[in-house]
């Protein structure tokens, strides 16, 4: 009996999300006496998954499955997980496994949690904590079938190192047409950039900005940090930046290691959707803005006096401690 | 072309979130509800297909008598009809079952569901609901187009954006995008008023088995104050990230 992680890739490399699955599922296995095993989709070099502690890697090689598609994906883990014997199947909070996760639990009949931020509270019965209520709770929920499924929230385990074999073996789940109902047509997708799902730190910027036209100290700090740039709602709305960076409750979450909002007031939607991240810098020319509650650290201040000075103190940082 | 809404009745945002029963249930106390914002985006779509494709919108929520006002809100906005499904909704995989049913009796071609709700926040229902029924699925659809049985979606991924083609019929995960903020609608008087008349169906829930239950809440340790740090020492923000927080 194994635990079974959908190891997530993209172009040809393993996310982060994989290696903090791993870990977690270790973690697990050590406590159970199980192995973790883990399925990948076009992988040719499965071996890092060994430092993270994966025992036996399931290839699943197949052109069909070039683009991710939802059903089909699906179906190769619940075939995985059946022949594994799987009892917990294990996901990551990237929107592609949050688009998984419920369908290979129906597959499995198999109760399903996202959000998870721990290791389970509790094995029999089996219990796990999870972040509910836009960050504002904590939910301790108890799973009574007897194959489960965990969506693992973002940053919320961390990466460990251990030691396993990663054995790999070719995986070849019969897919079917019917799971290819919905056709990818073209993916838009900056290149090189680093995206707010993968950065462990974000910048982000709001209407104390002024103007599309000043983002040049954002993207600048960002670059420094090797962050993913992202906005507040009224920045997208406005249209100065792009939806995919509007994050906030009714946009993209944040769970990253360090958030710096400069010009955000902090409106409550926008705490709720940033709230889960570790260390939160808000920079901000009123004292009395609303985000300088939840804030680790604090500069009251003018971002365009401020953002090009930080700039360049960190540059000299990183050149220093590089 | 019959579409279905399926609409979660959630605390608003800027609720005080408390439990009660020793922390087992949410304390519903002085909590203002609201049609849950994925939702809501997921609906004033439904009603752009009403009005410019001559769709026919129907709004189903599973809950008690005290939701109600939401799904009035909803016909107020423009739905055609309501349906109640008067149970408790325990987790997701039951009402999942529940949606199913009245989606398979019902023959709808549409079927859309927020991407999560904003309160158990499980991002469950609409992913088990295609499982379920073997539907066309699109999750996290930020734009959405029908043009006789083919569907046209957009589907936000971590960095950017998918375009998918699929038939009906289809279910989506709706979330911002498939209108704008700004195309949402405060119902008007004569929507409030017309919604009054419209027919809200109450339907018993099938038989179903709950697979998780939330047993208990915690809420967050109490946050220690912000650490200001003056605009003319940015070398202590430095240090305090790089050896305090230990995060650069």
């Amino acid at each position: 009996m194994s635990i079974l992680i959908y190891a997530e890739s993209a172009e040809g490399k393993f996310k982060k999300v994989a290696f903090e699955l791993a870990s977690y599922a270790k973690k697990i296995a050590e406590t159970t006496g199980q192995t973790v095993t883990a399925i990948t989709v076009n992988m040719s070099d499965v071996s890092e998954l060994a430092k993270y502690g994966v025992d036996k890697v399931l290839k699943v090689t197949n052109d069909k499955l070039a683009n991710f598609t939802a059903k089909a994906y699906a179906d190769a883990i619940k075939q995985a997980a059946q022949k594994e014997s799987a009892k917990l199947v294990l996901l990551s909070s990237s929107t592609d496994s949050l688009y998984l996760a419920p369908l290979v639990s129906v597959a499995l009949d198999a109760g399903f949690a996202s959000n998870i931020v721990g290791l389970p509270v509790n094995m029999s019965p089996f219990q796990v904590k999870r972040n509910a209520f836009s960050n504002k709770a904590f939910n301790i929920t108890e799973i009574n079938t007897d194959v489960k499924v965990l969506c693992l929230g973002k940053n919320s385990y961390g990466v460990f190192e251990n030691t396993g074999s990663a054995a790999a073996e070719d995986f070849a789940p019969s897919i079917s047409d019917a799971d290819f109902g919905v056709k990818v047509q073209s993916v838009e997708k900056g290149s090189g950039k680093v995206t707010i799902a993968d950065a462990d730190v974000v910048v982000s910027g709001g209407r104390g900005l002024k103007g599309p036209e000043n983002w040049g100290l954002i993207e600048d700090l960002a670059a420094v940090l090797g962050a993913a740039t992202a906005c507040s709602k009224p920045v997208s709305d406005l249209g100065w930046r792009p939806h995919s960076e509007h994050v906030g409750q009714t946009g993209k979450p944040v769970a990253t290691n360090l958030y710096i909002a400069v010009g955000i007031s902090g409106a409550i939607q926008h705490i709720a959707g940033i709230n889960s991240s570790k260390v939160k810098v808000v920079i901000n020319a009123d004292a009395d803005a609303p985000f300088f509650k939840v804030a680790d650290y604090g500069i009251v201040g003018d971002a365009f006096d401020i953002l090009p000075r930080l700039t360049e103190k960190l540059k000299a940082f990183k050149a220093q401690n590089s | 072309m019959k579409i279905l809404v399926c609409i979660s009745h959630v605390p608003d945002t800027t609720s005080k979130i408390n439990f009660t029963n020793g922390d087992s249930e949410f304390d519903t106390n002085g909590v203002q509800f609201v049609i849950n914002p994925n939702d809501e985006f997921g609906l004033t779509r439904a009603i752009w297909f009403q009005e410019q494709q001559g769709a026919n919108v129907t709004v189903v929520n599973v809950g008690g008598p005290d939701t109600e006002p939401t799904l009035r809100k909803a016909l107020a906005i423009g739905a055609n009809e309501a349906i109640r499904i008067n149970a408790n909704p325990t987790d997701g995989f039951f009402v999942a079952k529940q949606l199913a049913e009245v989606i398979k009796t019902g023959g709808y071609d549409l079927v859309i569901a927020g991407r999560e709700s904003l309160d158990y926040n499980g991002g469950m229902v609409p992913g088990m609901i295609a499982g379920i029924l073997g539907m066309n699925f699109v999750n996290s659809c930020t734009e959405l187009t029908i043009d006789g049985n083919n569907a046209k979606a957009s589907r936000e991924i971590d960095g950017g954006k998918e375009i998918v083609a699929t038939t009906l019929p289809l279910i989506v995960g709706g979330q911002k995008g498939l209108v704008e903020e700004k195309d949402l609608r405060i119902p008007n008087m004569r929507g409030i008023m017309t919604a009054r008349t419209k027919a809200l169906t109450i339907l018993e829930p099938i038989s179903a088995a709950s697979e998780t239950k939330a047993v208990k809440f915690e809420k967050p340790a109490e946050k220690s104050a912000v650490k200001l740090i003056s605009p003319d020492n940015l070398d202590e923000l430095i240090n305090l990230l790089h050896n305090e927080a230990k995060v650069i």
